[in-house]
């Protein structure tokens, strides 16, 4: 028995251990940051109070992240003047890949690059793409691992975008 | 409630075997058997006596050992499966598919059965966690249903007991006795540390009452070692975290907000057998390369307060340190230790621009591989343009270069070098060991020179607050082994009939030998009469009684 129990402690202690708690939830509010985009100027999340922000975060080797670049440039040509922002966080790259990436592809969202990852850390962020979805109360109203068509790049605008 | 009225007058709860009281036997199964079962003093357990209601059902199930050892044998079964594969959180795969792609591949349909049956994240799976839980119920109820009526039970005990209680006790003695019978054996009893009550012609004597409460004191142990392992799923309580972070990187630490930490360089010493360590000469020339030092020179920063989450430009420097192995980092509760490495990963690239004919040098740049810049300017207002950098190249998709992951493990660059030679430009793309000219046939390439590495540092973040929790928890569970182990509760009761003759009845919860040698001693002194050990009399006659 007291062997039995002992092994029990053990196993449950090294079990738990390996728990990895979710910290970001629909519903939650968005945690604020702030980044530098390739032109030097600053976006804070909190900033944008009042639109819906559609942040992305992406690096130049994901394949999917590559597929929905277009679409997103598409749909902010729409909704930009709608009140929904978009918010492309790459994970740490250089400059120099980031800015030849985005002119490449005739981008104009504003890009901004994680450079220490903390804000990565702070939204607990594993696979790319992941996209969160953040309504003009700051609340997050959706979270989006993998890849997205247009159409649900659309449903998403509109999901967020403001009264 | 209806209550058993013993024939002493006593008025014992429902399911009471032995009276409280007087000790007679109330139940037909008592009275029929030789021996009385002393195992909880025959007290009335809730668990044995109702059975009607769902709570009754439930109480019943959890109180019983049988489901507790069963629960116990499962998790035992259920935490091994769990160590036959690597548990997702190991495995180099980070999303649902590609985590199901990983066992299939790497263990082919065991591993896809494995995935398929929730064994890869059997620790935080919903039935074991459950489990757990239930264990924790079954510890509780079944500690209640037997503490409390024995304690009760052993509080209010009386020394003058029914004859028939004595005569069906494990020790049994009866005979005639002298005037003093009783004094004398008070005597002695207390001589040998017993807590002795007399009462008119009785005497009822105890020692190490203390140790019934070992099995309990025991769970209340396992108890608290339980909680403290649940709080470690409760954020703040608990960390452990791994850090891969490269040497001139700045890294915001996993689960620890506010700090970050740069790595400034990570060195692998090994001994080299010179100098004073020629004595190892004989030693390392057997084994080959043995390390001697693993250390990662870093500078730790905190954010401002209210700085928010990529703000890296008001960072403070809060210590500079060099974390080796066993002396990790220690900051505001966290510590961080030094647990793996990478060696040489490319860093930087130098090449020279050079005329493919003559050989000649229009001079040297250097690519910085982590923050390449875009152009490079050489003499003579020869420049070499980065069109494209692909950090780990693998191949061309509708003739776009790719790469596979951002780190430079196989760099490849689409350069435009102008010369005054060549005002127009020429085009390539090289790789290691492999330039590919698209426009045809070039009169400068990029002649690779040289190649700085970096270094790779795997440490590990670490923070437990439930380490003082558990060990409390432990030290209680030890404690009531202990008790329960080491100590015997022993009892004597006697008495002295009106014609002198003495009955005397002895139990003890376990260690009958120790309570022989005490009641040995007695009778000597008080020439008591001859006592039988009645189980060992029963067993031998063939009648075993469980």
């Amino acid at each position: 028995m007291l062997v039995m129990a002992g092994a029990i402690a053990f196993t449950i202690y090294n079990g738990v251990t390996k728990e990895k708690s979710e910290l970001l939830q629909v519903g939650d509010a968005a945690p604020d940051f702030t980044l530098t985009d390739l032109d030097g100027e600053r976006h804070q999340l909190s900033d944008y109070k009042g639109q819906g922000v559609f942040v992305n975060f992406w690096g130049t080797w994901c394949k999917p992240c590559e597929k929905e670049f277009p679409l997103m440039e598409k749909q902010y040509q729409v909704y930009k003047d709608q009140g929904v922002q978009i918010l492309a966080v790459n994970i740490a790259q250089s400059d120099y890949e980031v800015r030849q990436y985005a002119e490449q592809r005739n981008l104009t969202f504003p890009i901004v690059i994680d450079k220490d990852k903390s804000v990565m850390e702070a939204y607990n962020i594993r696979p790319l793409p992941t996209t969160l979805l953040v309504n003009p109360e700051g609340k997050i109203t959706k979270i989006i691992t993998g890849e997205m068509s247009e159409e649900d790049i659309v449903s998403y605008m509109e999901e967020i975008k403001p009264e | 409630m209806e209550n058993l009225r013993c024939q002493c007058g006593h008025s014992n709860p429902l399911g009471t075997k032995l009276c409280e009281s007087c000790g007679r036997s109330l139940t037909d199964k008592e009275q029929n058997s030789k021996l009385v079962d002393m195992r909880y003093e025959g007290t009335a357990r809730r668990s044995q006596t109702y059975n009607r209601s769902i709570i009754d059902k439930i109480w019943n199930f959890f109180s019983s050992v049988k489901v507790g050892v069963s629960i116990i044998v499962i998790l035992l079964v259920a935490a091994a499966i769990g160590t036959i594969l690597p548990q997702q959180a190991f495995v180099p795969a980070n999303t649902e598919a590609t985590i199901k792609a990983y066992y299939a591949d790497t263990y082919g349909s065991v591993g896809r059965v494995y995935h398929f049956l929730g064994f890869h994240d059997l620790y935080s799976s919903y039935w074991f966690i459950a489990l757990v839980g239930m264990l924790a119920i079954s510890l509780v109820i079944a500690s209640l249903d037997r503490f409390v009526p024995l304690y009760k039970s052993l509080k209010n005990q009386r020394v003058l007991r029914h004859p028939s209680f004595m005569d069906k006790q494990r020790i049994y003695a009866e005979g005639p006795g002298a005037e003093d019978t009783l004094q004398k054996v008070e005597a002695k009893l207390k001589e040998l540390k017993y807590k002795v009550r007399t009462d008119k012609n009785g005497l009822l004597a105890e020692k190490g009452r203390f140790s019934r409460w070992g099995p309990y004191v025991n769970h209340i142990g396992l108890i608290i070692f339980l909680a403290g392992v649940m709080l470690r799923m409760i954020p703040g309580f608990y960390v452990d975290e791994t850090l891969w972070i490269r040497e001139g990187e700045t890294r915001a630490i996993p689960e620890v907000p506010g700090y970050s930490l740069e790595n400034v360089k990570f060195a692998l010493e090994t001994y080299t057998g010179e100098g004073e360590e020629a004595r190892f000469g004989e030693a390392l020339g057997r084994v080959g390369t043995v390390a001697k030092n693993y250390q990662t020179d870093i500078v730790l920063y905190q954010a401002p307060k209210d700085s928010l989450p990529g703000a890296t430009d008001n960072l403070e420097v809060v210590k500079e340190y060099s974390i080796r192995v066993n002396q990790p980092l220690k900051f505001d509760g966290y510590a961080m230790y030094q647990m793996d490495y990478k060696l040489n990963e490319l860093k930087t690239m130098t090449f020279t621009l050079t005329d493919q004919e003559t050989e000649e040098s229009l001079g040297e740049l250097t690519i910085d591989l982590i923050d390449p810049d875009k152009k490079y300017e050489l003499k003579n207002g020869s420049t070499v343009e980065l069109l494209g950098y692909y950090p780990n190249f693998s191949g061309f998709e509708n003739g776009e270069p790719q790469t596979a992951s951002p780190l430079p493990d196989n760099p490849g660059f689409l350069v435009e070098m102008t010369t005054p030679a060549t005002p127009e430009g020429e085009t390539s793309f090289i790789t290691i060991q492999n330039t590919i000219e698209p426009f045809g046939t070039n009169q400068y390439k990029l002649a690779f020179q040289s190649a700085e590495m970096r270094n790779v540092s795997g440490l590990t973040v670490r923070k437990d607050k439930t380490l003082p929790i558990l060990g409390l928890g432990g030290l209680i569970f030890m404690i009531g082994v202990a008790q329960g182990m080491y100590f015997n509760h022993r009892r004597f009761w006697l008495q002295q009939t009106d014609s002198g003759d003495i009955l005397l009845a002895g139990h003890t919860n376990k260690n009958w030998f120790g309570l022989k040698k005490d009641l040995e001693q007695i009778s000597v002194y008080a020439s008591l009469p001859a006592y039988s050990d009645q189980q060992e009399d029963t067993e031998k006659e063939g009648e075993l009684k469980s």
